[in-house]
């Protein structure tokens, strides 16, 4: 009995110290390796001309400056449409497709989760399975479907596929699994429509995964370069007009950290505030055999 | 004959019974089939269809400007009888896959167990961000292309040089013997990707009084903990890590072509993904990119089954 408190005090009695100061080290070391090429990267963003074609190469900047972010600001200014037009066309796309996304998937989810109706189990097999198809397997047809409905060179074409991406369905329906049926039932009895349930009573339960599918979706949205579908300059998303600067190579280094620094910044930034929600929505992200 | 009348009544009522389930079954899932519907019709539109569609285009020539032609099993034939360049992008592929998808998934999780061990929910919070900011820092891995840079300016050269360990820059990009370690590191940087933070959630939400049950049980290191613990309590975690690791393992191509170039020096960073990229907007070769894309699909769903099996011998 007296055995049984003692480990009930200690969480993890095992653990050795010799084992904690390895695990720490190790640690400490692979957090080195993932931190310090984006610190580089950020060091470079600041450097000024003279810093970066020093030898032998500093890794931190010594006269921080902003002039490469200037850079990339007069170097989009010269190209015969507007900068803001690019940040345009990115923010549109991303905001539009994944707002879409979290309404369609958990809207799909929710019926996936908590009716039981013939083919269900069907839908969520095959959804499941498509997790694996890369976007690179789907490509060429996509590109010909595209061409079939008329919607090459539209927004649409990369707005409404990010809409129905398997993700984003797959861990919504995982999480409001976990909403008693007895709230819902509760609301049903009460007099209220289906789709009310969904929005007043549903939804609201499964904050944390909103967030986690809105940072997935963003993420991918916001790095979509879409040259594939979109031709016409003025309708071309910022990842596709910064790269034109990083594919200029070493004549350009400075600018290509400042733009590199720039489209890491707004994800990772997302990602800090909504993290803990996040981590919340990946514990129900199992798959069950 | 009274008998025979009582049960056809049963049965009557049975079947009445039955049918207006089916009636009230059919109402009540039209609101179901409702709500899926938007989701799945694009879902069919976009993926199911295009994949459909990949597997019919792969027997045929298709080169968008002529109508499809059927060639039968022509393609397939051809790519592993009568292009070496796709058999060295196969070789290519397993060697990044089977190099960083293993040991991506592991670390990941490894980190994922240790970082769980830590205290301080600031410091927890910190490190999984410092693991996971590669991840989403999109174009960040260009910054690779600095440190290996060919000239004296870049990183590795430069201290390199410095320290006396080389007199001339190495072309790290333009030397085949260089290009496949450097590019594994960087897919390794950038591949913690999802599953690591559904490990971290996974291993928060071990029940704790498992381990207390494991300690009584003779549970005597933290290894035992967490093969016979911690790792059956997270099987569900560690499937969907798992699939999503194969998929972005098998998809391995814009870092390297971004780094290495696109075709690099003697194919040394060219994957299957680079091979269908090249016939598919290249060349316009839309049959016989299609028939990379079935056959990259299939390779992914049998690791998958493969990954399967063997998660299923975890903790025992």
């Amino acid at each position: 009995m007296a055995k049984a408190f003692k480990h009930k005090k200690r969480t993890k009695p095992n653990h050795s110290g010799v084992g904690d100061f390895f695990s720490i080290f190790f640690l400490i070391l692979m957090g080195s390796f993932m931190a310090l090429p984006l610190v580089l990267a950020i060091s470079n963003s600041l450097k000024p001309l003279e810093e970066l074609f020093i030898f032998p190469p500093r890794f931190f900047v010594r006269n921080p400056t902003l002039d490469n972010f200037h850079d990339v600001f007069v170097l989009m200014s010269q190209s015969w449409v507007p900068f803001s037009r690019y940040i345009f066309n990115t923010v549109f796309i991303t905001i539009v497709g994944t707002l879409g996304h979290l309404f369609v998937a958990s809207l799909c989810a929710y019926a996936l989760a908590k009716h039981k109706f013939p083919g269900r189990n069907v839908i969520f097999w095959i959804i499941v399975t498509a997790l694996m198809f890369s976007t690179q397997v789907t490509a060429i047809p996509n590109y010909l479907i595209m061409t079939k409905i008329g919607w090459l060179d539209k927004y649409l074409s990369l707005i409404v596929p990010a809409i129905a991406k398997p993700l984003g369905l797959f861990l919504m329906k995982q999480f409001m699994e976990q909403i008693p049926d007895s709230l819902l039932e509760a609301a049903r009895i009460d007099g209220a429509r289906e789709v009310t349930v969904f929005w007043k009573i549903a939804m609201p339960q499964v904050k944390p995964a909103w967030l986690t599918l809105i940072i997935f979706c963003f993420q991918d949205l916001w790095n979509l370069q879409g040259s594939n579908y979109i031709f016409s300059e003025e309708l071309k998303t910022l990842p596709y007009a910064l790269s034109q600067i990083s594919a200029a190579g070493i004549s350009r280094a400075g600018a290509t950290s400042a733009v590199a620094v720039i489209m890491m910044a707004v994800p990772i930034i997302i990602f800090v505030i909504s993290q803990s929600n996040i981590i919340e929505t990946m514990a129900s992200s199992g798959i069950k055999e | 004959m009274n008998e025979n009348e009582k049960f056809m009544a049963k049965l009557l009522a049975y079947m009445k019974n039955k049918r207006s389930n089916l009636f009230r079954e059919i109402r009540k899932n039209k609101i179901s089939y409702l709500l899926i519907a938007p989701y799945c019709i694009l879902f069919i539109l976009f993926y199911l269809v295009p994949v459909c569609m990949s597997i019919g285009l792969s027997f045929t020539y298709f080169n968008i400007l002529e109508p499809a032609r059927f060639v039968g099993w022509k393609n397939y034939v051809d790519l592993f009888f009568a292009d070496e360049v796709f058999l060295k992008a196969v070789k290519n592929t397993f060697l990044f896959a089977i190099i960083t998808g293993p040991i991506g998934y592991f670390l990941a999780l490894f980190i994922a167990w240790m970082i769980n061990d830590i205290k301080n929910s600031k410091i927890r919070a910190f490190m999984t961000l410092i693991f996971y900011a590669p991840t989403i820092s999109g174009q960040a891995y260009i910054v690779w292309k600095y440190i290996f840079s060919s000239d004296t300016y870049g990183m590795a050269n430069g201290w390199l040089m410095k320290w006396g360990l080389t007199f001339q820059p190495i072309l790290w990009f333009e030397d085949e013997k260089f290009i496949a370690p450097i590019l594994i590191i960087v897919v390794l940087w950038m591949s913690m990707g999802t599953g690591f933070l559904s490990f971290i959630a996974g291993l928060q939400n071990v029940d704790r009084s498992l381990y207390e049950a494991g300690y009584m049980d003779g549970i005597t290191n933290r290894f035992q903990e967490l093969w016979y613990i911690t790792l059956p309590a997270m099987k569900e975690q560690l499937m969907f890590g798992a699939v999503m690791t194969i998929t972005s393992s098998f998809a391995i191509h814009d870092q390297l072509a971004a780094l290495a170039g696109f075709p690099s020096v003697n194919y040394a960073a060219h994957t299957v993904v680079s091979h269908l990229i090249d016939y598919g907007t290249v060349r316009f070769e839309m049959g016989y990119a299609s028939a990379i894309a079935t056959l990259l699909f299939m390779v992914m769903i049998l690791c998958n089954k493969l990954v399967q099996s063997l998660l299923r011998k975890v903790g025992k």
